[in-house]
């Protein structure tokens, strides 16, 4: 019995010298934790910037896919802690309570947790959130919508869009309000349809979706849900679409329009630096189109509008300039009454209250006041055709 | 008449020593990681040696990896001794994932609604209560329907999984932090209301130890008592059991709610203390691999031990593989895939045997 667990150790530490061994670039090492992997739009998309902020530094780099928000989400970044890893990023919101039993553990390590609400009111050095203000990437997504919704109208197709989202999450509220406010300013009359799939990533659910709000009458769709279902759905059916998260142009050709995503290149490599210079980081970190955080994907000019670009340009540089703001209170009512006030839950307690006055100077003051959306409301013009999730 | 012999002919073994057996799942194994081998190299480019290495790292090249893989070793094994008396039984349970997630959205519930109004020592005991009871509960229909009815049990145990997965899904939407994010979160994270204690700094220990404690009850309960005889007798034939005295309906309704409390246990070690959430995906199709852990083992709970650490340790090695070198891990489900096919092919060898013309002696 001695001998073969000798043997059995033996084993261990030889194979522990060969898996160590193996290619280190640099002796600083970073990790990174998804939900899924690169099937996965949302996930691509970190897993893109992950490895070019670590190629640009010129950093060690780990990637685990498939990763739960259970406790292997906890066990992972722990691992990733033992391996010598100075940072550890997750990117999916359920990975958050177990980041921060992780950052517990690890105080000598960073943790930052994309999406998350809680880092701010946490109290924990080496545990951070980020998030950008894509809401200003979706308006003018919308824009482009818009545009091209205009040239369907006049086409005689209905002035109705649909919307496929995943949950009736203050994230997805956020977006497809922003991005219908994007397709109202160029179509004032336009009223969306929004369902919900109930789960991040579900390519049939999405593809039904997406099915229903065209045979409802929906002249073009877009999405808050992770796969190419619904982008998949509207090139059959031969139905415009402005996707999220990145180009889906490889699998709809003749429909995508464009899309809007966040970049988060520009955190990685604010992190990566700052933990290498010792710096201290911002608990809660917003990316701004200024930080190059907020991108729009290539515009597919064979189905958009003429005219589109120059569309997108005009409102992005109003944006940049702070002369227009996308939840502006005189271009959205809520049940027939203007928005004068609105207490929104930033503050992550027990018991999930709303207290933080989030409306002045004539608009909704989104991802100021912490870096992960918060806008709740369902603005008139948009209809929920379900809300189980 | 000179009639010749065919080249080779099969038959089936009278029977077999263990030692044999082993021996042909030994070589079949080592085949399996030969074959893989090949693969790797002509798929990947990628020197087998390194990969196999690499899984062994990704089961057990730290401490913390180790645990895991026991952990993930005793919830696997838990929920195939859990499903084995069925089996024994030829009941074909199919719901052991329904049973244990029931199990843990019944330990949930009570940490959630129970969670600071008790003591937390007595809530680990309400929350194990609730848990044995709804798995119990998930065993106990089928097989009432099966004793009284015969109603087909591998449908009715198959459904009753998807009843306890919507029921789940309904319960997270309800219970969600914050609104909208279908998400449960950690469950009473600061104040560990409902966690199962941890032993000398080892969180899994107490999990382990309890499943190891099961493994001897089960061996003992199958081999040595009454009712383990009597679920044999069952499983052979109904009618000789009938003959025999053994009430069949009975021994199906006892057997079968067994099982389910035991999965129903699992659930309650996977919530309170492990992953301290409720997901839909938190039994993670354990309660299939399950089947093929108990079957492997021809229903021998020692043996369980073995095949469950194989498929786990596979698992673990798979998902290191998938990061360490940049593959999908769609290629270490090709990789388990071969190994179990080789495994499951090699039982062919064990009950049957080959013989060829010329040869004398037997060759297998």
């Amino acid at each position: 019995m001695k001998k073969i667990l000798a043997m059995v150790l033996a084993l261990v530490m030889a194979l522990a010298l060969v898996a160590c061994g193996g290619g280190n670039k640099s002796d600083f090492k970073v990790g990174f934790i998804t939900l899924h992997d690169e099937n996965s739009t949302y996930d691509l998309n970190f897993i893109n910037a992950a490895k070019a902020a670590c190629e640009k530094l010129g950093v060690d780099y780990v990637i685990k896919t498939n990763i739960g928000e259970d406790q292997s989400c906890y066990e992972t970044a722990c691992d990733m802690a033992d391996a010598g890893c100075k940072v550890v990023f997750a990117d999916s919101f359920g990975h958050e309570p177990y980041m921060i039993e992780a950052a517990k553990k690890y105080p000598d390590v960073q943790f930052c947790h994309s999406t998350g609400t809680r880092a701010h009111t946490e109290g924990l050095a080496n545990y951070h959130n980020a998030f950008a203000s894509i809401y200003e990437g979706r308006y003018l997504a919308g824009v482009a919508a818009g545009m091209k919704l205009q040239q369907l109208v006049a086409e005689g197709k209905p002035a109705k869009i649909g919307y496929v989202g995943a949950f009736t999450y203050a994230e997805v509220v956020s977006g497809y309000t922003s991005f219908f406010l994007g397709v109202r300013s160029i179509v004032p009359e336009v009223t969306m349809d929004v369902t919900f799939t109930g789960s991040w990533y579900n390519e049939a659910a999405e593809k039904e979706a997406a099915n229903k709000l065209i045979q409802g009458g929906c002249s073009l769709i877009s999405q808050h849900a992770d796969s190419f279902g619904a982008p998949t759905a509207c090139e059959t059916a031969g139905v415009p679409d402005v996707s999220y998260n990145g180009s889906t142009k490889d699998v709809a050709p003749n429909t995508y329009i464009i899309s809007s995503r966040i970049n988060w290149e520009p955190y990685y490599e604010y992190v990566i630096k700052a933990v290498q210079k010792g710096e201290k980081m911002d608990p809660d970190w917003t990316g701004t189109i200024a930080t190059g955080s907020v991108e729009l994907t290539e515009l597919n000019t064979d189905v958009a509008a003429p005219g589109t670009q120059e569309a997108i340009d005009k409102a992005m540089a109003e944006l940049k300039a702070g002369t227009l703001h996308v939840f502006d209170t005189s271009k959205f009512t809520v049940e027939g009454k203007a928005l004068d006030s609105y207490k929104a839950d930033v503050d992550s307690d027990e018991a999930y209250e709303h207290e933080t006055e989030v409306v002045s100077d004539g608009y909704f003051h989104e991802s100021e006041f912490r870096s992960a959306p918060y806008f709740d409301l369902t603005i008139d013009g948009i209809t929920l055709l379900d809300t189980a999730f | 008449m000179n009639k010749k012999e065919p080249l080779l002919y099969i038959s089936k073994r009278e029977s077999i020593t263990w030692q044999k057996s082993w021996m042909i799942r030994g070589i079949a194994i080592l085949l399996a990681l030969v074959f893989c081998g090949i693969i790797t190299m002509l798929l990947t480019g990628l020197n087998p040696i390194e990969v196999f290495s690499t899984i062994f790292y990704g089961a057990f090249g730290t401490m913390r990896k180790s645990w895991v893989t026991a952990q993930k070793l005793a919830i696997l094994l838990g929920i195939s001794l859990a499903i084995t008396p069925a089996f024994k039984m030829r009941f074909w349970n199919i719901g052991a994932e329904g049973q244990v997630l029931i199990g843990c959205l019944a330990c949930a519930a009570c940490m959630i609604t129970l969670g600071g109004k008790v003591p937390s020592a007595l809530l680990v005991l309400i929350s194990l209560a609730a848990s044995l009871a709804a798995g119990a509960l998930w065993g106990f229909l089928p097989a009432i329907f099966k004793a009284h009815w015969e109603t087909n049990e591998t449908l009715f145990t198959l459904m009753m999984n998807y009843i306890a997965m919507q029921l789940a899904a309904y319960f997270i939407i309800v219970w969600e932090v914050p609104k909208g994010s279908g998400n449960i979160g950690i469950i009473n994270q600061n104040s560990q209301a409902g966690w199962l204690p941890v032993l000398g700094g080892q969180q899994y220990l107490l999990t382990i130890l309890l499943i190891a404690v099961l493994t001897g009850f089960m061996y003992v309960y199958l081999t040595y008592s009454k009712h383990g005889y009597e679920i044999s007798v069952v499983g052979e034939s109904h009618r000789t059991a009938s003959y025999a005295g053994i009430k069949v309906g009975r021994v199906i309704v006892r057997t079968m709610v067994l099982s389910g409390a035991i999965c129903g246990l699992v659930g309650f070690l996977l919530v309170s203390g492990n992953d301290h959430t409720l997901t839909t995906t938190l039994v993670d199709g354990r309660g299939f691999t399950a089947v093929m852990v108990s079957w492997l083992a021809k229903f021998n709970p020692i043996g369980m031990i073995f095949t469950s650490l194989l498929l786990v340790v596979l698992e673990r090695g798979a998902t290191e593989i998938s990061s360490v070198f940049s593959l999908n891990h769609s290629f270490a489900d090709i990789l388990t895939g071969i190994i179990l096919f080789f495994i499951i092919g090699s039982d062919f060898f064990t009950n049957y045997q080959v013989h060829f013309r010329k040869a004398k002696k037997e060759v297998e």
